[in-house]
């Protein structure tokens, strides 16, 4: 290890290491722009230029590789003299406005214009002005601030494999700009506000609205995925203004997905809940929440009294707090029902061996050398999951894929099998089956795919997953909300366990793996989701949800909900629940509330009230104990989020981990024939998974919202059917029907409609992976 | 003149020819004679290397970097590809040589291309063609075209069994493209900005193979060498400044063109070649290596001789061999504010000193062309200029200041005297 001195500090570092690597080990800062840790390096800025001894002109600390005996001044006279110099040119064409700029007060050129800069300018000529550029609804640019340290193309070139910004024109006319005009699309492209040291690239939708000092930064972890992003909430007068991501090198590394980034805004929505309203005929009246509660629980006696427990159904979100679902469970068993279910969006809620999960730590997805992915829109479910594979395709790993669509992933894909949904068993069941060919023990599946010929492709994803030594076979939520999911998760476990692959869940909410170690499951004699959907219920109970989105079969839960009794929901927004509900119990968002998420890696995470409950709301916790004690049952003394947790996970993240298991039911496969005529492929889209993501304006205007308003087909298909691209077109499926605009989409696979599920424009509809049919207007 | 008798002209002998630029002409007079010697004689590299080392060949490009050493930085044994890329991007105001060679012997170019790629164990070779040059374009593919129909390019040259090609890449006329990693960016199809090196081209160059790059008139200068030996070469020039060199002459002479010489030969013989200052005037000053060289006064540059060293020594530098001569009838305020208006065009913008401080320098010195000149402003281009100097990427940001720097050293009372009397004491 090369022996080096900066500052009169001696110190061993690794060899390849840069002075600015040294430098930060030395807790020696050196100012810089251009140099980010997780980006290339384009020594452009030229701020860190430092002084090294026989150097003989100044050298840029984060492009200078160490050496054995380098002596390196970085306060030196020479040192200083280059730095102020290139402060100095910084700042000529730089706006020297910070009271009017966004950026003002958390700015880096400012920061170090403190100590590097001039008092006055010297430069008395015209300043250059920059026209600002369109980026979509989520990045306000105020592009004669750029510095053109190149960190935003960087990050679309590297991180999220699209290079989105580019920095055309030479000189003092380069400008950072998105190509032809168009706008910046991709799911991380937030994370630009943050790398971009000035105020060229802001947040627009918080734009102009406080100043950085009179923010509260408090940490949560973002409500969406299974990841379970870190963030802070920044907070003014109780209200939360932005959300920026907090370093875990281990989860969310520096980055958030624009998901995380600007559901925020929905917790100021125009249909919040803030007061606690039954219906009274067809009225429906506020009332405080003593009597709301009353009712609530008077009503669920009269049902389980005349109609017995079994009558009543249970249904959460999985986007809830741990908490919450411990004591919503709890709440079901004490009153004695088991149709119980955080997993409304499934088709088959069959009961597993225990909570599934990423099957590894979300941090060794970098380093996996051969990857399959079974039936996930990988980018729109899981975007910061999708940029560590990227980066593990960058470093030579392998990606297949089987799934219904060829979208883009953003990265090499070694081998792929597109096919339609009901094609999805039978594709891994070639792979498994290639996998007998070579030798290997399929175990319990071996003799339902012993028939099955094998295709080119699927012989070749078999021969990636028997080379390389570091291997995951991970499973989508297509997989997941699949009709024959089981099977999915049989011949997965089967091909995972041939070729020596851990078998992984990708799990896509915020707190599944938490929901089902704490028992939000159907009990033994119980009903799942969408048997207590096809079997409607004389009473049902919601948490968090939006049944006529989150319910897989909406048509069939428009039904279920209709023919009910009552329905109590327990919601943060109104949404339609005035049209099914009887009592609506306004409960808070995950910022209003204590409480934990386990993430996918089964990592419990908890967090604080960012900001007061708005109205008369409360957490769902707190009103889920008392609608226990009215009840007279055992067990719902608690005071705080924090004692809820420990009655849930007794012994922390170790009561989870004894609860994660990715074994498949044991049973015999289907192998699902293939579906006649059109098939839907009906995802969740990005920005329609829960409810926040679904009330944040701006996610709300972008690329991903528009396309899932789309019904997409592939060119051929539209001919075939005498449609026309652009125009409005009828889905039909049993059970409902919709009109939607029609969009071509080539890489779909043969025979598949792409209409997304959890969408208003699809809420009539049927089964998101089952036939459909298109037809003219 | 021909490369059967050792003579000066190294690389414009065809001029002398009908049709300098076919390949008739140039194996008519012992044309590709040293590459048939060194295949059927499976010529070590080493040799080949130690003759350019003995040659004292240094790049024509502007640098002056010995050719033999830079050479020897190619790693030996590497087992992937390896390219050599010759620079014609010729684009420093006032050069026009390497364009000369494209159109009237590109043969020996592709000759030199050759035993380069044959040194150096390269897999192809690349020719950057400056993007604002059309007929010499046509004329190197054109020869490309011949020498591959005559079997000296492709799959086994001249029965060796060593397979080498080249091709031609026409850039799109930025000055920065001429930086050797800007060049080699813009050949992989990037926007031409230089790299920061390390790692240098000899082990990071094109498609991060290991590259060597030479400008058009070193590799032409290669087969004369081959054929006559490095000590024959070196004794052309001086020690240390081996060889002939093309020098562009522009300016106020009688007959501006290109005239190649024996480096060490006097800048008035040069001068004299080029027929002399106009009738009427006298010299005032000659920028002696192309635009971004420093400037010198008449009596400094009329008693230097065209070497690296001399010229270096008198405090400018070689350069391209680009001589722009001035006479008394030049404002040298303006012939600044040009200069500089270029380099302030022509940076690449990537980072900082150079970007905006061009720029500022630029419109200073519009300012004080344009009368409104400030006592403080000559000072302040210096300072500026020494900040920009020796703190950015690559060498665009010295080469804009090399100018500024020495113009108001060397013409400082004809600037103040801009800034006092708002004109020009030239009478412009």
């Amino acid at each position: 290890m090369p022996l080096i001195e900066i500052d009169g500090q001696q110190l061993e570092v690794a060899a390849g290491s840069t002075v600015m690597d040294a430098a930060q080990r030395a807790g020696i800062y050196i100012p810089h722009f251009c140099y980010h840790k997780k980006l290339s390096i384009a020594a452009n800025c030229r701020m860190c230029l430092v002084e090294v001894e026989k150097a003989p002109k100044p050298l840029p600390a984060c492009a200078t590789p160490v050496t054995d005996g380098m002596k390196v001044s970085t306060r030196s006279a020479k040192a200083i003299t280059a730095q102020k110099g290139v402060m100095e040119f910084l700042l000529i064409n730089h706006p020297l406005d910070c009271p009017i700029c966004d950026q003002g007060g958390e700015c880096q050129l400012q920061d170090l214009a403190v100590g590097y800069g001039g008092s006055a300018s010297k430069y008395q000529e015209p300043k250059r002005v920059v026209k600002d550029k369109d980026l979509g609804p989520l990045i306000a640019t105020d592009m004669t601030r750029c510095i053109h340290c190149s960190r935003c193309v960087r990050f679309g070139q590297e991180i999220a494999g699209l290079m989105e910004l580019g920095m055309p024109g030479r000189g003092e006319h380069t400008e950072v700009m998105p190509f032809l005009e168009t706008q910046v699309s991709h799911e991380l492209s937030g994370n630009v506000i943050d790398l971009c040291p000035v105020g060229a690239l802001t947040s627009k939708p918080f734009r102009f609205s406080a100043r950085p000092w009179e923010l509260s930064r408090r940490r949560s972890v973002s409500p969406h995925d299974g990841l379970g992003a870190n963030l802070a909430l920044h907070v003014m007068n109780n209200r939360v203004l932005r959300a920026t991501p907090v370093d875990n090198e281990a989860v969310n590394e520096c980055w958030l997905a624009d998901r995380d980034r600007f559901s925020y805004q929905a917790l100021t929505a125009e249909d919040r809940l803030t007061r606690p309203m039954v219906r009274e005929g067809d009225r429906w009246i506020e009332v405080d929440w003593q009597k709301a509660l009353a009712q609530a629980a008077g009503a669920l006696k009269v049902i389980r009294d005349t109609h017995g427990a079994e009558a009543i159904g249970f249904l959460a979100s999985p986007h809830q707090t741990v908490e919450e679902h411990y004591l919503f469970a709890k709440l079901a068993q004490g009153l004695g029902c088991e149709n119980l279910d955080h997993r409304l969006d499934q088709a088959d809620c069959s009961a597993l061996p225990g909570a599934p999960w990423l099957g590894m730590p979300v941090a060794e997805l970098d380093g996996l050398d051969r990857v399959l992915l079974i039936g996930s829109t990988l980018r729109k479910e899981q975007p910061l999951i999708a940029q560590r594979l990227r980066q593990a395709v960058k470093r030579g790993a392998q990606l297949n894929v089987v799934h219904a669509v060829d979208d883009d992933l953003l990265c090499k894909v070694t081998h792929k099998l597109i096919t339609r949904p009901s094609g999805l068993a039978r594709a891994l069941a070639e792979i498994a089956r290639a996998l007998a060919e070579a030798g290997r023990d399929l175990g319990s599946v071996a003799a339902a795919v012993a028939g099955i010929a094998v295709s080119d492709e699927a012989r070749a994803i078999a021969a990636s997953l028997l080379s390389g030594e570091r291997k995951a076979v991970l499973l989508g939520a297509v997989a997941r909300q699949h009709p024959h999911r089981v099977d999915l998760h049989r011949l997965a476990e089967a091909i995972a366990g041939a070729s020596g692959a851990t078998l992984g869940v990708l799990v896509d909410s915020a707190d599944a793996v938490g929901a089902a170690a704490v028992g939000c499951l159907p009990g033994p004699r119980g009903l799942g989701a969408a048997a207590m959907v096809a079997q409607p219920r004389k009473a049902y109970v919601l948490l968090g949800i939006e049944p006529y989105l989150d319910a897989h079969d909406v048509a069939a839960m428009r039904r279920a909900l209709e023919s009910s009794e009552l329905v109590i929901t327990l919601s943060a927004f109104k949404g339609a629940a005035q049209h099914y509900a009887q009592v609506i119990l306004p409960v808070v968002p995950f910022a209003e509330t204590d409480g934990a998420f386990v993430n996918m890696e089964g990592r419990v995470q908890n967090f604080r009230a960012a900001v007061k409950p708005a109205g008369e709301s409360r957490p769902a916790w707190k009103v889920l104990r008392v609608l226990g004690n009215l009840l007279g049952l055992e067990g719902f003394a608690f005071d705080t989020a924090e004692a809820v947790r420990q009655a849930a996970l007794p012994d922390g993240e170790a009561s989870v981990r004894a609860r994660l298991d990715n074994r498949a039911p044991v049973g015999e496969l289907l192998l699902q024939a293939a579906v006649d005529g059109l098939e839907r492929l009906g995802e969740t889209p990005i920005y329609q998974g829960d409810m926040l993501a679904r009330r944040a304006p701006a996610l709300q205007a972008t690329r991903d919202s528009e396309h899932a308003k789309l019904c997409w087909a592939r060119g051929d298909l539209i001919q075939r059917l005498g449609l026309v691209e652009g125009q409005p077109v009828r889905i039909v499926q049993e059970g409902g029907e919709s009109v939607m605009k029609l969009g071509r989409d080539d890489r779909l696979a043969d025979g598949v409609v792409r209409v997304a599920g959890s969408h208003p424009l699809s809420s009539k509809l049927g089964p998101r992976y089952d036939a459909a049919r298109l037809e003219k207007m | 003149m021909s490369l059967n008798v050792p003579n000066h002209k190294v690389c414009s002998w065809t001029q002398d020819y009908d049709q300098p630029a076919s390949l008739a002409t140039y194996t008519a007079h012992g044309g590709y004679e040293a590459l048939r010697k060194i295949l059927a004689e499976k010529t070590p590299a080493e040799d080949i290397i130690a003759q350019v080392k003995t040659s004292a060949l240094r790049g024509r490009g502007g640098a002056g970097f010995p050719t033999g050493l830079k050479w020897s930085f190619m790693p030996r044994g590497y087992a992937g590809d390896k390219y050599v890329v010759c620079n014609t991007d010729e684009g420093e105001p006032g050069t026009f040589k390497d364009r000369d060679i494209l159109l009237y012997n590109p043969h020996q170019l592709i000759e030199g291309m050759l035993i380069a790629g044959y040194t150096l164990g390269a897999k192809a070779g690349y020719n950057y063609i400056h993007g604002e040059i059309f007929e010499q374009y046509e004329s190197w593919q054109q020869a490309l075209e011949e020498a591959r129909a005559a079997g000296f390019l492709g799959k086994n040259i001249l029965g060796s069994g060593w397979d080498f090609d080249l091709f031609a890449h026409h850039g799109y006329g930025a000055y920065i493209c001429g930086e050797e990693t800007a060049l080699l960016e813009s050949i992989e199809g990037k926007k031409g900005q230089p790299r920061f090196k390390p790692p240098f081209p000899a082990s990071f160059g094109l498609y991060g193979k290991p590259t060597t790059i030479n400008n058009t008139e070193t590799l032409a200068s290669i087969p004369w060498i081959m054929r006559f030996g490095g000590q024959a070469f070196l004794e052309l020039g001086k020690p240390n400044n081996g060889g002939s060199k093309l020098f562009s002459v522009s300016g106020h002479v009688n007959k501006p063109g290109n005239y190649e010489v024996r480096l060490g030969t006097p800048f008035a013989e040069l001068l004299e070649m080029a027929g002399g200052v106009r009738a009427g005037h006298s010299l005032k000053a000659v920028i002696p290596g192309g635009s971004s060289a420093p400037v010198l006064p008449a009596d400094v540059m009329m008693a230097c001789t065209l070497d690296f060293d001399s010229i270096a020594k008198a405090g400018s530098m070689l350069g391209s061999g680009a001589v722009i001569v001035m006479d008394d009838s030049v404002c040298m305020v303006k012939a600044l504010e040009r200069l500089s208006y270029f380099y302030f065009e022509e940076s690449c913008g990537q980072c900082t000193p150079c970007r905006e401080g061009t720029g500022w320098l630029y419109r200073i010195v519009h300012r004080i062309e344009h009368g409104q000149g400030r006592p403080e402003d000559l000072d302040e281009l210096l300072r500026i200029g020494r900040n920009i100097g020796g703190n950015t990427i690559c060498a665009l940001g010295e080469a804009a200041v090399g100018p500024v720097a020495s113009f108001v050293k060397h013409f400082r009372q004809e600037f103040e005297y801009h800034i006092e009397n708002k004109r020009c004491m030239v009478g412009h």
